[in-house]
């Protein structure tokens, strides 16, 4: 074959590749500009129907059968994702800094700790997590939804990997210009590590918003429902399934986290592959 | 390793690492300290006492052929989707990888997956393969395969193993991707110059250079695939037809909450625990400690 | 302005002594460069000053104070990274200002002392730019003005050159020295470069491994080396040292069968004492007269071309000798009596003879 006939078979299978990626998505937004009784009778079409965007403005504020309006689904998880992220990194930056920077008793005894909870997932700890959490009266509050999600090891990892990569001769020409632990964290380590941090922040970000298992455990009330759970269970009606609000919704909860990720695309990956390792 | 330069000071350090110790205890260690502490109890019926039983829910587990059959499942559900990923996304990662036009072009619209929740993906793939509404599902039907992964098991677990998998390979591509990158170029000359070509390269030069990355994913992927998956499986078919999609992490749900046996429950809870430390500790031997220490 | 004492200097991680002992002492505004293979421990020794290392024993003083408990912004010091050590974030003026406003000076004090700073340096022009918006001799040049701003009691280089290209090297060599006859501040300088710190120290210190070996101004390192360490490590290319015996009344040197005569210097040393005997590239001369040594390699270098000779295992000579002399096959050469160096060989100590020697001048020392 010649050269330039092989050269394409790279861009046929890659352009093959993000067709199949995207179908998922674009049946979703065809879809949801359909009527829904053709919808349950097989005749989706790949072509949008313009007139159909309405529906947006209709699960947006009534939601559809079997979950709530989305509007406040999409607060909720917005809020969910947020508060993890932000908790996460409020979290674990001042440990993983007291881990790197510092020697104190016990310190790989408490740095061992929060590392053995990469090993616990809240898979296999559900019920008694759960427990612990109806004993502080945290079950159905926002409170319960996000702080056992709050504290992990993987952040604390990346951050410590990043301040390990802060080459020594930084830190010795602050303290030689007189600044302290604090004002070092303030004045250097947080600004010099400010890609690493918007990196793990996108990371943290989807996975709040992606969580299912805890909030189906410990939100059984409909308004602290997120809009994944939503999503779930408006396909789970069986008989009267609203098709084309059940794919408007899934465009709209897919949305924001598939910005978050596009629009921080180069730091994201960056911290991802060079914090993980 | 280790800084150089360190602050002195033990009050602050202290005060600083506080919080995620507290958070830690009270919502990993504690309960995984329940966890194990009823998996040894057994309540009577009526929920009013609880006796020190031993080993005996893990001897009544693995005694259970329900629960034995959940192990297979779980087994084959993890090994598929963790090949599926890793392969696609491998093969997708060297041809990005090429010195072609549009690379960055190609990565953006690979990876966006990534944002895609595991529920997410099962709603996605359910709306692609529902018998009736589903493009593909209804075509299926339509050309007399007779589809319907509510009826039929084996469709069932097909269909999960590949929401499930297709959410993954963007992880795995981006590392992949990155891990590629992350080879000499004037490695890939001399090789050339060797005159290694084609496969030969990639299966002599390329794959033994990518090796850490290939463990590190597996890990990942099976860690992914054994726990992460619960929402992608569950929203499927809540783990039916039957018991057809139950994995591990499934049932330690389905008879825990939904069946309220808190002592099984948990005796599976240890039974998963002792699962991601085996694979902790083989991530461990295969990346070395650099990870951690 | 102040001066350093260096007292008993100790350090050791472990079982693994680093430091063995150093004893120092720098006049008010002397600029005195450590200088040393790397692993030698002129670093820690430096490290040790800055207070970014604590000494196993012994003490540093700074103007007559004991600073070795202190915090190193406590010592009034400032230190020249290798890497710069620039704050990524922060611009070339907020880097200056960095020390002082964390001590509390008024934002106009302040901007009087980076604008007087940029101005000694040139950067009044870049004050606005990110580190890494400067070319490696602009950083440099922010690195000093950041140590500059603070008006130290001392200034501590770290190898602060390595980072540069060869002619920037060469630039920024001068320049640091101008700055520092200029502001008079007294200064350590580490190097591992021989040409660095024979330009720019008004005495050098050498180091090996843990042990300061020779304390002097440079000319005198070079035309006395105090060891055969030394001997080989100052000048470029390095100082032929050839194992040989002493006869004749330590008059005279047997080196590969030659016998070389020492001159009117006369060593008290019993014949067939194990020496070695030190000459430079460039002292060898060429002699029809003298022994015959096989060419090997003739490296030309410009103006001057290197003449690799000797016999297979056995000694090697390395002549530095005017371009377009004619060499053939083989050379003959003569070891002019003034310009040996006489080391024991079994301590690798420099040896005196007994009439002091007319070949090495002692400069005065300051």
């Amino acid at each position: 074959m010649p050269r330039r006939a092989l050269n394409l078979i790279p861009h046929a299978v890659l352009i093959l590749a993000i067709l199949l990626f995207a179908l998922p998505i674009w049946i979703a937004i065809a879809g949801s500009t359909q009527d829904s009784a053709a919808i349950a009778r097989g005749e989706v079409s790949l072509v949008p129907n313009l007139s159909g965007l309405g529906v947006y403005r209709d699960v947006l504020v009534n939601g559809s059968a079997g979950a709530g309006p989305v509007w406040r689904a999409l607060l909720v998880s917005a809020g969910m994702a947020l508060a993890i992220a932000f908790g996460k990194i409020a979290l674990s930056l001042p440990s993983a800094y007291a881990v790197t920077f510092f020697r104190f008793p016990f310190r790989m005894a408490a740095f061992w700790l929060i590392f053995l909870t990469l090993m616990l997932p809240v898979e296999v700890r559900l019920i008694p997590t759960f427990q612990v959490m109806s004993s502080l009266d945290l079950i159905n509050s926002f409170t319960g939804l996000t702080i056992p999600l709050i504290a992990s090891a993987t952040a604390t990892l990346l951050f410590r990997q990043t301040f390990l990569a802060v080459p020594d001769e930084l830190v010795e020409a602050a303290r030689i210009d007189g600044a302290g632990p604090l004002r070092f964290l303030r004045d250097i380590l947080i600004p010099v590590s400010g890609a690493n941090i918007a990196a793990l922040f996108v990371i943290l970000f989807v996975y709040g918003w992606n969580q299912y298992l805890w909030p189906l455990l410990v939100a059984t009330d409909p308004r602290l429902d997120t809009v994944v759970i939503s999503i779930v269970k408006m396909i789970g009606v069986d008989t009267a399934t609203e098709w084309n609000k059940v794919m408007a919704t899934a465009v709209l909860a897919l949305i924001p986290p598939v910005a978050v990720v596009l629009l921080m695309q180069r730091w994201f990956v960056k911290g991802l592959t060079e914090g993980d390792k | 390793m280790e800084r150089r330069t360190l602050f002195p000071g033990r009050l602050l350090p202290a005060l600083l690492i506080l919080p995620q110790l507290v958070l830690t205890v009270v919502f990993f260690l504690w309960p995984a300290v329940q966890a194990i502490k009823s998996s040894l109890e057994r309540e009577d019926a009526f929920g009013t006492s609880t006796e020190f039983v031993g080993l005996d829910n893990f001897t009544d587990l693995f005694a259970d052929p329900l629960y034995r059959a959940a192990i297979g499942r779980t087994v084959v559900f993890c090994a598929c989707v963790t090949a599926v990923s890793m392969g696609v996304a491998l093969v997708l990662a060297v041809l990005a990888d090429t010195e072609i036009r549009g690379r960055a072009f190609y990565r953006t619209m690979l990876i966006w997956p990534y944002a895609v929740a595991p529920a997410m993906a099962a709603v996605l793939w359910v709306l692609m393969f529902h018998p009736q509404i589903g493009l593909v599902g209804a075509w299926l039907n339509r050309m007399g395969i007779a589809w319907d992964y509510k009826l039929d098991g084996t469709q069932a677990m097909a269909l999960v193993i590949l929401a499930a998998a297709w959410k993954q390979i963007s992880y795995n591509f981006i590392f992949f991707l990155a891990g590629l990158q992350a080879i000499p170029k004037t490695i890939i000359e001399a090789a050339r110059i060797d005159g290694a070509r084609g496969l030969r390269r990639f299966r002599t030069i390329l794959l033994p250079l990518l090796m850490p990355t290939v463990y590190f994913l597996l890990v990942v992927d099976l860690v992914y695939a054994a726990f992460d998956t619960f929402a992608t499986v569950y929203a499927v078919n809540g783990g039916g037809p039957g018991q057809s999609t139950q994995t591990l992490v499934l049932k330690v749900y389905l008879d825990g909450v939904v069946n309220a046996n808190v002592g099984a429950s948990s005796a599976q809870s240890v039974v998963l625990m002792a699962g991601v430390i085996v694979l902790c500790a083989l991530q461990f031997r295969f990346l070395g400690r650099k990870a951690v220490t | 302005m102040a001066g350093l004492k260096l007292d008993g200097l100790r350090k050791s991680f472990g079982s693994n002594a680093i430091l063995k002992g150093v004893d120092l002492a720098l006049a008010d505004g002397e600029m005195l460069v450590i200088v040393g293979a790397s692993g030698c421990g002129k670093s820690t020794l430096l490290r040790i000053v800055a207070g970014l290392e604590t000494p196993t024993a012994g003490r540093v003083l700074i103007d007559g104070r004991d600073v070795t408990d202190l915090d190193p912004s406590a010592r009034d010091i400032a230190m020249v990274f290798q890497n710069y050590a620039l704050y990524p974030h922060m611009s070339v003026f907020e880097n200056m200002a960095y020390g002082l406003k964390i001590r509390g000076l008024p934002r106009a004090e302040i901007r009087a002392k980076v604008d007087a700073a940029s101005a000694l340096l040139g950067l009044e022009a870049l004050l606005e730019r990110k580190p890494r918006q400067l070319s490696g001799g602009q950083r440099q040049r922010v690195a000093m003005g950041r140590a500059i701003v603070r008006d130290p009691k001392l200034f501590l280089f770290d190898e602060p050159l390595s980072n540069l290209d060869a002619k920037l090297r060469v630039q920024m060599r001068g320049e640091i020295r101008r700055l520092q006859r200029r502001l008079k501040v007294t200064s350590l300088y580490v190097t591992h470069d021989q040409v660095e710190a024979m330009t720019l120290g008004d005495r050098l210190l050498v180091m090996h491994q843990g042990v300061p070996v020779q304390l002097a101004t440079p000319a005198e390192v070079f035309e006395r080396p105090a060891d055969t360490y030394v001997a080989g490590f100052i000048g470029s290319p390095a100082m032929n040292l050839l194992p040989g015996r002493l006869g004749r009344n330590g008059t005279r040197v047997t080196v590969a069968g030659t016998d070389i005569d020492l001159g009117s210097r006369r060593f008290d040393r019993p014949d067939g004492f194990p020496v070695v005997l030190g000459i430079r590239p460039e002292h060898v001369v060429l002699d029809a007269a003298g022994t015959t040594w096989p060419v090997e390699v003739v490296e030309l270098l410009g103006s001057e071309m290197l003449v690799h000779a000797g016999r297979p295992g056995e000694a090697s000579l390395t002549l530095r000798i005017a371009n377009g002399t004619p060499v053939g096959d083989t050379i003959q050469v003569a070891f002019p009596a003034a310009q040996l160096h006489i080391f024991d060989q079994a301590t690798g100590l420099r040896m005196e003879a007994r009439e002091p020697a007319y070949g090495s001048t002692r400069p005065a020392t300051p």
